[in-house]
């Protein structure tokens, strides 16, 4: 938090572009779009797995959005439900296969990623793809496209998906079974909670919060291309779940937390864009802040415990 | 020979080894014997240089030694053979042979041909006949054991600590690693044996020593050597009278008909549990009993078998099942199992029914904190409030969270796996005054326990479980502590 603060000043310091209406609403569009699926990614941290996949994810549902409402010119009222019910079924099979088959996370969405990389280049024929010429679909472009109170809509349908995740993961009965299992499974499984249940159901929450990004950023760039589209989002994802608080051991974070580091991830990328750093650094930066910061969080928290 | 004298362990409150003497010459085989917790594996680990002792004296060969490290024992000559086989089952025999003194062709590199030449030398003392290269996951348990034991023979080992060696082989297998400790005394090696088979025992001690408590509990020459008189020493303090409960039982509660687990998938077991009565179950660590009741509750496969709570069947594999019908478990590890210790206090008590505390599925925080409050309050758990982890607890009151959180959902029967271990003995008689107070509300109860004393001041009737087998079932009146010892030794 204090961290987000100090940066958000140095930023402003050195350019006062950083506060001009256009920065500002990039910045919480991408917030947005970053925000939803980062919650995903969260609560599958928080049961002590990891969702490789995320970045594939967006470009096979994003060229399949793309052939189905332009390629096929279904109505957005068949094509958007069928998006998000078909990441349903992917967060589902990682499930199944991490809980009934017994394979570790990592390399279940490890495959994921392959997989589905793989499909959405075979899919669009390696050819990129957008909603540039498609008709029928006029007003859901412009519902994506719009600024309520101005403030873009991906900013707003996250603090919804926030706002819910909050209430289920710090308010609700499966939050308290998610944070057990991810604490200690055996413990919670000796006391009766349905472990493998509550697991399936964060990758579908996650495969879900996914699909939704990827909507939005289909629509944001109106350009998939098959082989880099999304490519790894899932990192950002994970690094945004690790800033804001969540252990990989499990069991722990917030739901605050998260977009507290989605916040700072942006920015850091905004900094190195609006502050003229070569753009071939980007990665550097963001990697070497996340480090500082969890070395910072692990000096803090030693001495805590004395 | 191997002498320890006056060797004593703390570990925080509890006395592991007293003043302990013990010695073993060369040429001699000595049977270590005495009950789970008597202090043989504390003792094994201090030859071994495990552990550090806290006072006492070695001596080997004459001159007083200090086996401060593993490699210092080994260097002067002391193997020991665990009872859990610590080998690497992906590598070939020779390399497990040689793990960690590997035989090199120059610095760096590995010379195969010459650890599997030496590896079949030895494997012909111990008289196995395998292939070096061959991979060691390749062999049964007893082929396992012996390439241990031609291990600690590569090392030159003068003294053979051999603990349970053969707890998990076959008749004949054991039968095998009897002729081969015979051949290695008369090699001149002095063998330290530690087996609950006392027919072992019998077949192969010089001389017996037994541990109680800590303490030596007494010795036995080679003539004096018979299972009832090591039974004596294992068990030895006076009998307490049984306590003057005379419950009235009701109608059978729990039924277990032919369960089969997965750690003894020959064996099936049935048992009952009447309204009202304490069922003990007796037995040595390993011998199947935390397997059976894990199983009957459900968090372990149940391969086969039947279990009916109050007459109506539960489902396998289904510990949520189990709980709503009213059977709950109280599991062996309290830090792994039962608790998650670092969550507060008040989240361990509702675990199993955060569903009882929300309101259209969202939690109502203060119904649970005045639930929780009033536990700790009625199961006298000390604890600062609800709100510190509940591993920063002592562990009696860490078992009083364990027991509130089942007793607040009226089980109909309840399952305790070693109720009091690690446990103070101040709150080990509060956790006793609870059970028996349950028993007399008509809860049916089945409790395991390794502490003899624990099982026969508690239980209405005691089964003594051997080897994934039921061995026997002994009513109140009959169980003594050598009654048990010689079902659950055989």
């Amino acid at each position: 938090m204090i961290l987000l603060v100090v940066l958000a000043a140095v930023v402003w310091m050195l350019n006062r572009q950083f506060l001009s209406p256009q920065n500002l609403t990039n910045i919480s569009r991408l917030v947005g779009i970053y925000g939803i699926f980062s919650i995903g990614a969260a609560l599958v941290i928080i049961t002590s797995g990891i969702d490789l996949s995320v970045g594939s994810m967006f470009s096979l549902l994003g060229v399949l959005l793309s052939i189905m409402l332009v390629g096929r010119g279904w109505s957005p009222w068949i094509a958007l439900p069928a998006t998000l019910a078909f990441s349903a079924m992917l967060g589902s099979i990682h499930g199944f296969l991490i809980t009934k088959v017994r394979l570790q996370p990592f390399v279940t969405t490890l495959c994921g990623l392959l997989i589905y990389r793989g499909l959405a280049q075979y899919i669009a024929k390696d050819e990129t793809k957008g909603f540039g010429l498609g008709t029928g679909f006029e007003s859901v472009k412009a519902f994506f496209k719009s600024s309520p109170l101005g403030v873009p809509i991906e900013f707003w349908i996250m603090l919804v998906v926030a706002a819910l995740a909050w209430v289920l993961l710090h308010r609700s009965v499966y939050g308290r079974h998610l944070l057990a299992v991810g604490k200690n499974e055996e413990a919670a499984r000796f006391s009766g909670i349905r472990t493998q249940r509550v697991i399936v159901i964060a990758y579908v929450i996650a495969a879900c919060l996914t699909g939704i990004s990827a909507t939005l950023m289909a629509f944001y760039t109106n350009s998939i291309s098959p082989s880099s589209h999304g490519a790894s989002y899932e990192l950002y994802g994970i690094a945004a779940a690790v800033l804001g608080g969540c252990s990989l051991r499990g069991g722990e974070g917030s739901i605050f937390g998260v977009l507290l580091g989605t916040l700072l991830l942006q920015m850091l990328q905004n900094l190195v864009n609006i502050l003229g750093i070569p753009s071939s650094l980007n990665f550097a930066v963001v990697g070497a802040v996340i480090l500082i910061g969890v070395i910072a969080d692990r000096l803090l928290s030693g001495r805590r415990s004395g | 020979m191997l002498r320890a004298h006056g060797i004593s362990k703390r570990y925080g409150g509890v006395i592991a080894l007293a003043e302990v003497n013990f010695e073993v010459r060369f040429c001699e085989v000595v049977g270590l014997i005495g009950e789970n917790g008597a202090g043989k594996s504390t003792l094994i680990k201090v030859l071994g240089g495990l552990v550090a002792p806290d006072s006492g004296r070695i001596e080997f060969e004459g001159g007083a030694v200090s086996l401060r490290s593993p490699q210092e024992s080994i260097s002067l000559g002391i193997g020991i053979i665990h009872q859990e086989l610590s080998n690497l089952p992906n590598l070939d025999i020779a390399s497990n042979i040689f793990l960690g003194r590997e035989k090199t062709k120059g610095k760096w590199w590995l010379d195969d041909r010459a650890s599997r030449a030496e590896a079949a030398k030895i494997l012909a003392r111990v008289g196995l006949d395998a292939d070096p290269a061959k991979p060691l996951g390749a062999l049964t348990l007893g082929e396992q054991q012996m390439v241990e034991i031609a291990k600690a023979l590569s090392l030159e080992a003068k003294v053979l600590i051999m603990d349970e060696p053969t707890s998990s082989l076959s008749a004949k297998e054991a039968e095998t690693l009897i002729g081969l400790v015979r051949r290695l005394r008369e090699d001149g090696v002095g063998v330290v044996y530690v087996s609950h088979r006392l027919d072992e025992v019998v077949a192969l001690a010089d001389r017996v020593t037994a541990l109680r408590d800590g303490r030596n509990a007494g010795e036995l020459a080679k003539q004096e050597i018979s299972q009832p008189a090591m039974i004596r020493l294992m068990v030895g303090r006076d009998l307490e009278p049984a306590s003057a409960r005379q419950a009235s039982f009701g109608e059978v509660q729990l039924r277990a008909d032919r369960v089969v687990t997965n750690r003894f998938p020959n064996e099936a077991t049935s048992l009952e549990v009447r309204a009202g009565e304490i069922v003990g179950i007796a037995g040595l660590v390993g011998s199947g009993r935390t397997e059976l009741v894990n199983a009957i509750y459900g968090v372990e496969p149940r391969l086969a078998g039947e279990v009916t709570l109050g007459g109506r069947p539960l489902e396998a594999n289904n510990p949520r099942a189990s709980i709503e019908a009213g059977l709950v478990l109280v599991p062996e590890d309290r830090r792994t199992q039962a608790l998650i210790l670092a969550s507060s206090v008040g989240d361990n008590l509702v675990l199993p029914r955060w569903e009882d505390f929300a309101r259209n599925g969202l939690v109502q925080s203060a119904a649970v904190r005045e639930e929780t409050q009033s536990l700790c309050a009625t199961y006298g758990v000390k604890a600062a409030s609800v709100d510190v982890p509940v591993g920063t607890l002592s562990g009696g009151n860490q078992q009083k969270v364990v027991l509130a959180k089942w007793l607040s959902m009226k089980p109909k029967c309840l399952i305790v796996d070693e109720p009091t271990r690690g446990i103070d003995v101040g709150a080990r008689e509060e956790i006793y005054e609870a059970m028996r107070e349950l028993a007399a509300q008509g809860v049916a109860i089945l409790m395991v326990s390794s502490d003899l004393q624990e099982v026969l001041a508690l239980s209405d009737r005691v089964i003594v479980m051997r080897e994934g087998r039921m061995a026997g079932s002994l009513d109140r009146a009959l169980a003594t502590e050598e009654s048990v010892m010689e079902l659950a030794v055989g």
